[in-house]
């Protein structure tokens, strides 16, 4: 038996690797890599937790795609995505654009920005549920009754609820936005705006050719991650829909509370293992076409 | 021209700006100031309206001004006093420090094995941690929930922190910063007689300070805030961390508003005070983890 000590320099190497990794090695292995091909074949099983699991291929599935709840589902997630990022996105490079050329109070007016992001969900959800709430509860109605105009229905309304929602999510994130981009304009060499301004380019001119190109990999960064969030959407709706989850008519449900409730209330296993695999696809797939659409530009 | 340099000539010529356009004040200048200010006032009120409502009587909370007309602390102590709260609030402090301890620990251990130590199949190790970051929790919480079952682990505090133990956002971001520890460091460290782990303990994790608060503050605020999964499970009121028992909490006092307010608050107002206090390190932090992660 050879020691320690007679080993080269570069086998105490090896050594001391895999004794740092062991142990997150088999973190990783138990508690992500076989999770997730355990849910991916129970997607195939029928199971409520209790009896025996039985094998039932795609019917999982077929089952899936065949439920009109689903869909109205899958287009929920969708419109949470489409409308949080482009809006919140939007909103933060404007706020991050003007702030980045403020000095006057400078830390004072990001902390007001940033103040949200530090804040938890679900006590920001109750508090936008009680904005949200009729006359004479709510004070958004209350204030527009203040101004005489009439109640809106906001979480009662199965058009309007959705976005009621998305509102608090995307007031709370924009903090976290507006100081990535900032970060990110700071980043930009001043040399690029010196030549520009020795040139007489126009402000306007300036932010479309010079910051924006240049923001590029921060954009990125941001649409994926925000997207990710969004199509992830679940503490929220759970949260400001508790009398009638995901309601009014499923009309605010994503696909993560339909796999909680699939999971959590119904005990339908295997059925809510599939939508997870569902999930799983989507964020995969948008995350790559985000990457592929973007890298391109 | 250095980095640094650049940022320094910027700054000179900005502060030459600003003293030069003292003396007639842009009203371009002004007006963004201000829509911005106003912006961000706008951004705080909801939070303004949550603790002025908790210091409400019922009869005023239908009122729409911010400051009570007979202020009260009565709902602070009528929602604190079955002890509930304390209880939740320390079972979150519990979590989400012991969480964050061990993930800053294990992702910088691996960040560092994968960054300095040379072998074979260190590639692959790191690929496959990466590629745990497409995975979603969602995906993973029904095999962790029957794990639990079977391990006894359900309604524990083990139970809701198994699954934060160490993070691959972590250890890629820690993987990014030992990168800037330069080899002649560990290699005089080796000299003196330091063993490996000596080396990284004591040579390596004092360079990346600012990195290891990033990532601490990162991790903690996301357990601080984690939802679906304590929801899922715990299901005694006595293991619930905050964001779970203030769901419960507020359901119980249906209409009432005041008091669900006063709950929000308990749960917004420290995270609150410790952003006031560290402001500065919290953003550069959070902007650290952000961009280099």
């Amino acid at each position: 038996m050879l020691g320690y000590r007679s080993l080269s320099i570069k086998q105490k190497q090896v050594v001391w690797a895999w004794s740092f990794l062991a142990l997150p090695v088999l973190f990783y292995s138990v508690i992500r890599f076989y999770p997730t091909f355990g849910a991916i074949l129970l997607s195939f099983q029928e199971w409520n937790l209790l009896g025996s699991k039985s094998w039932i291929g795609l019917e999982n599935y077929q089952k899936l795609f065949a439920d009109p709840v689903f869909w109205k589902v899958f287009n929920n997630t969708f419109i949470y995505l489409l409308l949080g990022t482009p809006l919140s996105l939007l909103v933060s490079f404007i706020i991050a654009y003007n702030l980045d050329k403020v000095r006057f109070m400078h830390g004072t007016i990001r902390a007001l920005y940033f103040l949200p992001f530090m804040t938890s969900t679900v006590a920001m959800a109750w508090l936008w549920r009680w904005f949200y709430q009729p006359v004479p509860i709510g004070l958004s109605n209350n204030m527009l009754a203040a101004m005489s105009i009439p109640q809106f229905p906001f979480l009662k309304s199965t058009f309007w609820a959705l976005p009621s929602i998305l509102a608090p999510a995307v007031w709370a994130g924009l903090g976290f936005q507006v100081i990535i981009f900032m970060a990110g304009i700071r980043a930009i060499p001043t040399t690029y705006y010196e030549a520009a301004r020795i040139d007489g380019v126009s402000p306007w001119t300036i932010l479309w050719e010079i910051t924006l190109p240049l923001l590029k990999p921060t954009i990125v960064f941001l649409v994926v991650f925000s997207s990710i969030g969004f199509l992830r959407i679940f503490d929220q709706v759970f949260n400001m829909t508790t009398n009638d989850p995901g309601g009014p008519l499923n009309a605010t449900k994503p696909l993560v509370l339909m796999i909680y409730d699939t999971a959590f209330n119904s005990f339908d296993m295997g059925y809510a293992a599939a939508q997870t695999v569902v999930l799983f696809t989507v964020l995969l797939v948008v995350s790559l076409v985000q990457l592929r659409i973007m890298r391109d530009r | 021209m250095s980095n640094s340099e650049i940022k320094a000539s910027s700054q000179t010529l900005e502060t030459a700006k600003t003293t030069s356009s003292f003396s007639n004040v842009d009203p371009g200048k002004v007006i963004r100031w201000t829509l911005l200010f106003l912006g961000g006032v706008v951004m705080v009120m909801p939070i303004v309206f949550m603790i002025s409502t908790s210091l409400k009587w019922p009869h005023e909370i239908y009122e729409l001004s911010i400051i009570p007309k007979e202020p009260t602390l009565e709902n602070y102590i009528y929602v604190l006093e079955d002890g509930r709260f304390y209880q939740w609030f320390w079972n979150s402090l519990l979590i989400a420090t012991a969480t964050t301890i061990s993930a800053v620990i294990f992702d910088s251990m691996v960040g560092y094995a994968l960054c300095k130590f040379k072998f074979s199949g260190r590639m692959f190790v790191f690929v496959a941690i990466l590629s745990t970051l497409m995975i979603p929790t969602e995906m993973l919480v029904i095999p962790w929930y029957i794990m639990a079952r079977d391990f006894g682990w359900l309604n524990s505090h083990w139970g809701i922190m198994f699954p934060g133990m160490m993070t691959a956002f972590g250890t890629f971001l820690m993987k990014q910063f030992f990168e800037t520890v330069p080899d002649d460091f560990l290699e005089a460290a080796r000299i003196d007689g330091l063993n490996e782990f000596q080396i990284w303990w004591s040579v390596a994790m004092p360079l990346v300070t600012p990195a290891l608060s990033a990532l601490a503050i990162f991790i903690f605020l996301g357990n601080w805030t984690a939802f679906i999964w304590p929801l899922i499970v715990t299901n005694s009121p006595h293991l619930y961390t905050l964001p779970v028992g203030l769901t419960t909490f507020s359901v119980e006092q249906s209409v009432q508003w005041e008091l669900i307010m006063t709950g929000a608050a308990l749960a917004t107002i420290p995270t609150l005070i410790v952003f006031l206090l560290f402001q500065r390190y919290i953003i550069r932090g959070v902007v650290m983890a952000g961009l280099k992660g």
